[in-house]
């Protein structure tokens, strides 16, 4: 009996066995199996990104973008930041200059007029600055009917009459873009002999430019204040310049967290931009006599020249001596000189 | 009324495209347009899913939010539509959009967009209800006619599914019930604040 039991303890064990190996890759109806476990998961994805890509079948593979939100954040930006930061910049530079002009006045010429000219700038020079200039104006103005249009002036006219506004005013900006552009690099090379900042800069900051009081402090051709001008026209310029043709020609560059970013960047700079030129227009017109002429005619009385730059008139008429062949009417009038 | 929206079960979807054929079939979408596409996502890898993806006609669209011309209107069945006599063509839709719905067929002159154009839930635009002005701009108004977008009736898999919310919904929710995984519905914390639980 033992000898059998000997026998058939083995044989058992081994049955025993063989079911429990093959058993354990057949899975019970319970553990059913789960596709997912192992899937794309969307909230995983846009963590790891800020966007879910995949591949797409058509032959537009820029769709193989499935979702994209941070559109949300530059949403709030399009519609609050920026609308605080324009307005801000746009009408503060305003009240400044208006309450500037009223509490200072004009800056006049302290010694009156001398009857005599020097040439400041020549045609091709005033050909560029007007150029450019005209352009910015309708840059400007359709620029901010994109970010405030809708709110001030929709109301206004109404939708038909605001959409065919704008859509004038979008093919005027992307069209008068390569005028200004131009504009812009002519400026940079046409002035960057006389807008490196140097040590006069400083000591007419320090005097306060002549805003301040009625000093006049000395200048070369273009004081620290025009110099500043410059250098925001050439950098503002070639900011908006590079950021509007990231936009008008769409994933030449970049894609569209690219674009947001480009945006962002353009308006913020065109608005600040806008401010600066407010200030820029004010000085040459109404702010000061005698400024305008130099992009006007192209040519400043002396006793401006003398005023406001010292040091480029003593050059200029080292070099050529006074435009004695115009003109002289007042020139009795300034016997005194 | 009823809150349309479109909800697409990645588990079902076989990428086979018919909802991008027969979107662009219904309305004669131009060439280079694309107003639904299918994106597969881990393309070749274990876990790969595809998603069919069009306008999700978002509640409180951002698209509607930045228009700087104020083209856009929700229809009382939450259906985000656009005028295209108003649409300047700016592209401010497209970089406000989560899911890449705003397209622009390509006009002539460098730099021009064209009016946009994207999914109408298959309902057409402002103008008249089945019009010839309608269905040239927008294309059919299937909604006008009772019928739900064709996208979504004639997928073969019904991964996509279109319809009240609420309805589809409870679908989706039935469906993973009942097989016991699902991978979400796509799109919806995006576009409308929620998710379905599964």
């Amino acid at each position: 009996m033992s000898s059998f039991a000997r026998f058939i303890r083995p044989a058992i064990g081994a049955w025993a066995l063989l079911l429990l190996v093959m058993a354990a890759p057949v899975p019970s109806p319970a553990q059913q199996v789960n596709p997912t476990a192992s899937s794309v998961n969307e909230r995983q994805l846009l963590q790891e990104m800020d966007r879910i890509q995949g591949r797409v079948s058509i032959p537009d593979q820029r769709s193989g973008v499935l979702m994209q939100p941070a559109g949300r954040e530059w949403r709030e930006f399009r519609n609050v930041a920026l609308r605080w930061i324009g307005g801000v910049a746009v009408l503060g530079m305003l009240a400044v200059l208006v309450i500037f002009y009223l509490t200072r006045g004009m800056v006049r010429l302290e010694s009156g007029r001398s009857g005599r000219t020097i040439v400041r700038f020549n045609t091709f020079e005033r050909f560029v600055h007007w150029m450019t200039a005209t352009c910015f104006i309708i840059l400007a103005i359709s620029g901010l009917n994109i970010t405030f249009g809708r709110p001030l002036l929709l109301p206004l006219i109404g939708f038909d009459a605001f959409s065919e506004w704008s859509q004038w005013a979008k093919f005027a900006h992307n069209y008068l873009s390569f005028p200004f552009t131009i504009g812009v690099v002519l400026i940079f090379l046409m002035w960057i002999g006389g807008n490196i900042p140097n040590k006069v800069d400083l000591e007419w900051i320090k005097r306060g430019g002549g805003l301040i009081g009625h000093d006049h402090p000395p200048a070369r051709r273009f004081n620290a204040g025009q110099k500043g001008i410059y250098w925001i026209v050439v950098i503002g310029g070639g900011l908006v310049a590079a950021t509007g043709y990231v936009l008008m020609f769409p994933f030449y560059v970049t894609g569209i967290e690219g674009m947001q970013m480009a945006q962002i960047v353009h308006s913020v700079v065109a608005v600040l931009f806008i401010a600066a030129m407010l200030a820029h227009i004010y000085i040459g017109t109404i702010g000061m006599e005698g400024a305008f002429e130099a992009m006007g005619s192209g040519e400043v009385d002396v006793n401006w020249a003398r005023e406001h730059h010292s040091l480029w008139l003593d050059q200029e008429l080292a070099r050529t001596g006074p435009n004695d062949s115009q003109p002289q009417p007042r020139r009795a009038a300034s016997a005194a000189e | 009324m009823a809150r349309m929206k479109f909800l697409c079960d990645a588990d079902r979807c076989i990428e086979c495209n018919a909802c991008v054929t027969a979107c662009k079939n219904e309305h004669e979408v131009p060439w280079g347009i694309n107003r639904r596409r299918v994106v597969t996502i881990a393309d070749g890898k274990p876990g790969e899913r595809s998603v069919s993806m069009a306008c999700m006609h978002c509640t409180d669209a951002p698209c509607a939010a930045v228009c700087p011309v104020n083209c856009f209107y929700t229809t009382a069945d939450g259906v985000v539509l656009h005028s295209k006599d108003l649409c300047i063509g700016c592209g401010y839709c497209f970089y406000a959009c989560p899911f890449g719905a705003p397209q622009y067929p390509k006009v002539g002159n460098f730099g021009s967009r064209g009016k946009m154009d994207k999914c109408t839930y298959c309902a057409g635009g402002p103008e008249a209800d089945g019009s010839k002005e309608e269905y040239e701009k927008y294309g059919a108004n299937r909604l006008a006619e009772g019928k739900l977008p064709l996208c979504a009736e004639m997928c073969s898999t019904k991964s996509l599914l279109a319809g009240d919310g609420e309805i589809i919904a409870q679908i989706y929710k039935e469906r993973v019930l009942k097989r016991g995984y699902g991978s979400g519905a796509w799109g919806w914390k995006t576009a409308y604040r929620e998710t379905i639980e599964s």
